[in-house]
């Protein structure tokens, strides 16, 4: 608040039986306004995690929002340097632990850059299945814990029970739910069987009705509505230059997905469009996200069709593990199971960067290796973390029960903006 | 990719100092002190274009003058091209202009780098540690003289004997 606002004395008529900050100038009775500090955080219910935020406050207006953050590092990049590529897949989980396999994804892709590894096909095709159910599942996340804080709790149960089935087959491909490890360098862990598959046509079959259900309750709805549009507006030239990456981004109207503009995986086989928005507001991303899951369920869909077979990793045996029925069976390979698992597998010199499209935007690693079988500098580039450094900007002159769609809107997760 | 480098040369040949292409990635490496008016011109430039910045991190090589690398990842969402651009910064004058004035996401990315190595970025807006605690006092973790484990009270437990 500026200086000559701090001290502008309004005219008050009416006061009520509180008199303290009341003086009486002239003989006529006058309120002096003054600028509040409210604490938000780092325990919230709606804060996702520990984030913790400063607020300026005018009356109910925002003047200024100070994230501080911090609260969730464990140094991520500190313990990667000291760990083997494959004891950092583990690591990487627990970035953002409600899309786990999509950071699997952004690591081993870039540790293959620098290898030059080719992936066999049906690897790629079951790697881009696997981190589309991912999407569904994060977007589901968000768009229940959204709607829950913003005071809608229904949806929150029909999201829910999608992202159910999705992680009950998560559970079956690799035996987890929430922190999952199942790419590996070269390939991926385990078959997709045909159970897997079966249940994923099933649900996919469905899908789409499902997300009309959800927007039945969302789309036209007076409070969401009025809750979400000209929230947070931010303008495609402010949101570039920002960073701002994902939906958060293309809510602004501007294309950037790194599914098309640099293909991975096999995007480049199968047909689906990048919805974009036009106000760059809350309810464009809203819209967006509900968009790119049906896009989702459509790639889904062609990869199940196009699935060839083949082997799901690499034929490398300085790189990847050995089928696990043989290690249980064969001497030789759990030797050769125990080598790669103690001391990994060596890296020749180099540096790359290498971006994927996560649910919440740009997820990149940089890897700078001396050779060896440790990285020797690891940088994550987390999408939340640099779309908190957006959040003042954008949360400036709302109300404070804006402040809980705002950040809701970037998706944010702390695991992954601590690290 | 050859022909970023050669443009990049031509129009701030005070800061170039080398480029190479590896991994089909372009780097090219700057002085310390043309960086700022460099990126400008990689952000301004219509065919440069490089209007978003993926991420700064910054590389620690104890045995090596000048200490410190700076390194900028940046993606031009009009042309579609990546590039990353570096510098040296020696241990003993610790700091580098600050690129929030060409990209304001530079902000947070910047902070990171201060918390965790200990460069000063001139020109910053807001210079304070980001994700550890701002009265921290032990050092900066992501040096490499900085232990796994930490210092402070951590020390009354050997880690050497498992």
């Amino acid at each position: 608040m500026s200086e000559d606002q701090k001290d502008t004395v309004v005219e008050y008529d009416h006061y009520g039986d509180d008199t303290s900050n009341v003086e009486l100038k002239e003989g006529k009775p006058q309120k002096r306004i003054e600028d509040m500090l409210l604490n938000m955080g780092p325990q919230h219910p709606s804060t996702h995690g520990v984030l913790r935020i400063v607020l300026d406050l005018e009356g109910e207006t925002i003047v200024k929002a100070t994230p501080h953050l911090g609260y969730l590092h464990r140094g991520v990049e500190k313990l990667a340097e000291n760990s083997t590529y494959n004891q950092i897949i583990p690591l990487t989980d627990r970035l953002d632990y409600v899309c786990s396999m999509t950071n699997n994804y952004a690591f081993v892709r870039t540790v293959e850059k620098l290898l030059q590894v080719e992936v066999p096909e049906r690897a790629e095709y079951i790697r881009t299945i696997v981190a589309e159910m991912q999407r569904l599942a994060g977007h589901l996340f968000w768009l229940g814990t959204q709607a829950l804080d913003i005071g809608a709790m229904t949806v929150f149960f029909y999201t829910f029970r999608e992202r159910e089935v999705l992680l009950d087959l998560f559970e079956i491909l690799c035996g987890a739910r929430l922190t999952m490890s199942y790419y590996r360098v070269g390939g991926v862990d385990r078959e997709l069987s045909s159970e897997v598959i079966d249940a994923l046509y099933k649900f996919i079959e469905t899908f789409p009705e499902h997300v009309d259900e959800y927007n039945t309750l969302l789309e036209t709805n007076r409070i969401w509505v009025g809750r979400t549009k000209d929230i947070a507006v931010i303008s495609g030239e402010d949101a570039i230059n920002f960073g701002l990456s994902g939906p958060t981004l293309r809510g602004s109207g501007v294309n950037y997905d790194i599914r098309k503009t640099e293909p991975y995986g096999v995007y480049d086989k199968v047909e689906w469009e990048v919805p974009l928005g036009k106000n760059g507001d809350t309810y464009d991303r809203y819209w967006i996200r509900v968009e790119e899951m049906r896009q989702s369920a459509r790639i889904i869909k062609q990869c199940l069709d196009q699935l060839p077979e083949g082997p799901i990793a690499a034929d490398l045996p300085m790189i990847t593990y050995p089928p696990r029925d043989r290690v249980e069976t064969d001497m030789e390979s759990l030797i050769h199971h125990f080598m790669i698992a103690t001391q990994g597998f060596d890296v020749p010199e180099g540096e790359v960067y290498s971006a994927i499209e996560a649910p919440k935007g740009e997820l990149g690693f940089y890897i700078l290796s001396q050779g060896g079988n440790k990285p020797y500098r690891l940088k994550i580039r987390p999408p939340s973390f640099i779309h908190m450094g957006a959040f003042d900007y954008m949360a400036r002159g709302y109300m404070i029960a804006d402040i809980v769609t705002i950040f809701g809107t970037y998706d944010i997760v702390m695991g992954e903006c601590d690290r | 990719m050859n022909d970023i480098a050669l443009k990049i040369k031509e129009l701030c040949p005070d800061a170039f100092l080398a480029s190479k292409i590896e991994f089909g990635e372009l780097t090219v490496t700057l002085k310390r002190e043309g960086l700022l008016s460099a990126c400008r011109t990689l952000h301004d430039d219509s065919s440069l274009d490089f209007d978003f910045i993926s991420d700064i991190c910054s590389v620690d090589f104890p045995n090596e003058s000048p200490r410190f690398e700076m390194v900028y990842q940046l993606y031009s969402i009009g042309q579609n091209h990546r590039i990353r651009v570096k510098a040296r910064v020696p241990e003993e004058d610790c700091n580098i202009d600050s690129v929030v004035d060409v990209w304001q996401g530079a902000n947070f990315m910047e902070r990171e780098v201060y918390d965790m190595m200990g460069i000063r970025f001139n020109n910053h807006p807001d210079l304070r540690r980001i994700l550890m605690t701002e009265d921290y006092e032990e050092g900066f973790p992501l040096r490499k003289d900085f232990p796994v484990e930490g210092f402070g009270w951590r020390d009354q437990f050997d880690f050497s004997e498992q």
